[in-house]
């Protein structure tokens, strides 16, 4: 074994600490339970078998690896630059989210857990997990805000027909950040027989970690697909964040490829000028939410603030750890994209390549056209398309007035 | 001796008092700003004049992962009224006017950290406050908090669950300073009919690792289950029962309340 001098090993970070993010603020009830999820999740990283039924779950089941596909009509509006699509949202289940469900519920079912909870804000990962909990014969307890319920109810719908039961959640302000507040209160109560399945790299140590372990697939078959397709690496990877799970997961595989710009685009909303946006890291600042210290959204005592896009997957005030990290350090840049350039990336995708997005997806494609003109047309830019935009028709329907009258809302 | 054992503590030497003259102490949370500030002041007084030991009073905060119904809706009214945080100070400051019983704040670690731990240390200390219960900061996350405690003299209340280990019991016991708040059950906040065993040998397990002030608290609203509680530890904390109390009746309803409470107590 060599031992390199090269100080910056930016993939080798296991936490619970990223730079001065991170770390484990919980109720003392739950410490139990994350030390033995802690310990679970390194007997299972060192365990071959693990890695191999995993892998195998994906194979049959995900269908991966996922594809690339190159988009020169909707590149035309780049700038020209060279643009190509990580196909998560062809997933089974529609979206990235499946990578860190099945690693998670594997973990599991390792230390004989029989019931799963998660939270959800598009209903994505609510989607996934209870299909996971299917999959495993497991109970599964999807807590999701009030106001999510109305906007994805065809996602709700989903998890009632996977056998999961979906609780709204009316506390707070009633979205993603009440409803993971609702799937900790009953992790405490029902730590003994639970697994919480969160569904994003933010939360106490050591799910920031994790989760990135399990996504980290993505950006790690894009970056050999790339080289393959192109002979070189890409000019710079493009996702959108809200707690940063997509991101990361293509990110993690370039962050010692210094030459690769890394471009994370968070939800602007009505714009940052206004108050009525989701830009944790562009708006916020340093504390602590949800268990870990990283940035988010609050005001001067330290409330936090409510957050707001038309994607109900962005939807949340605060960011995982290790993205308040690489922002800190300046290896990855995070930019506001509003709703309104969001859909119009979104009409543009879907009529020059055949492709529907998922709304959150789009805020990276409307980051990838502005980033495309800078960059012109001799740059490469590989996009997460972390999710499919079904869970969407009715809300982009509605936003563009191509529902008939009757046939919507 | 760690340092938590050598700075002295106005809430341990209170617990103590009413050991010595009753069964045990009563230790009675309520948030601050609910209904209104002041209502909030003469309540937590009404409580300390129907025989409160030790008051708690809770810092509203958006996102209260150990509550329950009852006490999150009434810090989200006390949040929506404008909850600013330095009502916390003179919420203690006035009640300090005016009666003598030792005044934690109960807070969730992020307003502490955006007010500063420093400042927030010595603007409490200057209130009058004698220190603060952490539900969501453990003693292996705490070190400025630990450090500012020592520099001002207050007490820094950690918790012990059934789930803790060994180790971890050690950790809260040698760490805390006033007392041990023991986590009746896995759960949030909130009134139950039945407390089971689960507390009892908590505290069993706090005293062979050196407690001699652990103080049991989540699920308890009734002078029997205060009873039954100081007949092994040495307070109760009562929390949701009083706020719905409040709710519903007003100080007058809350002060009746206190006083029947108080009576599990040997009053």
């Amino acid at each position: 074994m060599t031992i390199d001098s090269s100080p910056t090993h930016l993939r080798d970070e296991t936490g619970p600490f990223f730079g001065e993010f991170g770390g484990r603020f919980m109720p003392e009830s739950l410490i139990a339970a994350l030390d033995e999820l802690s310990a679970a999740y390194d007997d299972a990283k060192a365990d071959p078998e693990f890695h191999r039924e995993l892998a195998e779950l994906h194979r049959t089941y995900t269908g991966r690896p996922s594809i690339i596909t190159e988009v020169p009509r909707f590149a035309e509006h780049a700038g020209g630059a060279r643009i190509l699509l990580k196909r998560e949202d062809l997933n089974h289940t529609g979206s990235h989210k499946i990578c860190n469900v099945l690693g998670q519920a594997l973990i599991a079912k390792r230390i004989g857990k029989t019931r799963l909870i998660a939270e959800t804000g598009a209903g994505q990962h609510g989607v996934a997990t209870a299909t996971a909990a299917a999959l495993f014969g497991m109970e599964c307890v999807v807590y999701m805000g009030e106001v999510d319920t109305e906007r994805q109810a065809l996602n709700v719908a989903r998890m009632r027909l996977l056998g999961a039961e979906v609780i709204p959640v009316t506390t707070g302000t009633r979205t993603l950040k009440d409803a993971l507040n609702e799937a900790f209160r009953d992790w405490v109560a029902n730590v003994e027989n639970t697994h919480y399945l969160l569904g994003t790299v933010a939360g106490p140590h050591p799910f920031p970690v994790m989760v990135r372990d399990f996504v980290k697939i993505i950006g790690e078959e894009a970056r050999q697909q790339v080289i393959d397709m192109t002979g070189a690496l890409p000019d710079a990877v493009v996702a959108c964040v809200g707690g940063g799970s997509n991101a990361i997961g293509i990110f993690h595989a370039f962050l010692d490829d210094p030459d690769v710009a890394l471009h994370g685009y968070e939800a602007g909303g009505d714009g940052v000028d206004t108050l009525r946006h989701a830009a944790s890291i562009t708006m916020g600042r340093p504390g602590v939410l949800h268990g870990s210290r990283s940035i988010m959204l609050q005001d001067e005592d330290g409330q936090t603030v409510d957050s707001h896009s038309i994607s109900a997957g962005l939807d949340y005030p605060g960011v995982g750890p290790e993205h308040a990290w690489l922002a800190s350090i300046g290896r990855a840049t995070y930019t506001p994209v509003t709703d309104a350039a969001a859909m119009q990336a979104f009409r543009l995708l879907c009529q020059t390549e055949g492709i529907i997005p998922a709304i959150e997806s789009a805020h990276a494609l409307a980051g990838a056209i502005q980033l495309g003109r800078t960059l012109g047309e001799k740059a490469t830019i590989l996009i997460n398309l972390s999710g499919r935009g079904d869970k969407d028709v009715e809300t982009a329907g509605a936003y563009f007035g191509v529902l008939d009258a009757g046939a919507g809302a | 001796m760690t340092a938590a054992g050598v700075i002295e503590s106005p809430v341990a030497s209170a617990i103590e008092a009413s050991r010595r003259s009753r069964a045990g102490a009563l230790i009675g949370y309520l948030p601050v700003g609910f209904p209104s500030l002041d209502e909030s002041i003469d309540a937590a007084v009404a409580l300390v004049e129907n025989g409160v030991d030790v008051l708690e009073l809770g810092i509203p905060y958006s996102d209260p992962v150990m509550d329950g119904p009852v006490i999150q809706k009434a810090t989200q009214a006390s949040l929506d009224a404008g909850f600013r945080l330095r009502d916390a100070f003179t919420a203690v400051e006035k009640i300090r006017a005016r009666v003598d019983a030792p005044v934690l704040l109960m807070t969730y670690w992020n307003p502490v950290v955006q007010y500063g731990v420093a400042r927030f240390a010595d603007d409490l200390r200057s209130a009058g406050g004698a220190g603060l219960i952490t539900p969501d900061l453990t003693v292996d996350s705490g070190a400025d908090w630990l450090t500012e405690s020592d520099r001002t003299g207050l007490d820094r209340v950690f918790l012990a669950a059934p789930t803790s280990t060994e180790e971890r019991l050690r950790l809260a016991v040698e760490n805390s300073r006033g007392f041990v708040y023991t986590v009746s059950t896995m759960g949030t906040t909130g009134a139950r009919a039945e407390l089971g065993l689960a507390a009892e040998k908590l505290v069993g397990r706090l005293r062979s690792v050196g407690s001699t002030s652990a103080c049991v608290g989540i699920g308890v609203s009734t002078a029997d289950q205060i009873a039954d509680i100081l007949g092994y530890a040495d307070g109760a904390i009562v929390g949701s029962a009083l706020v719905r109390a409040l709710a519903e009746d007003g100080v007058d309803g809350v002060a009746r309340l206190a006083a029947q409470l108080a009576t599990g107590t040997g009053r």
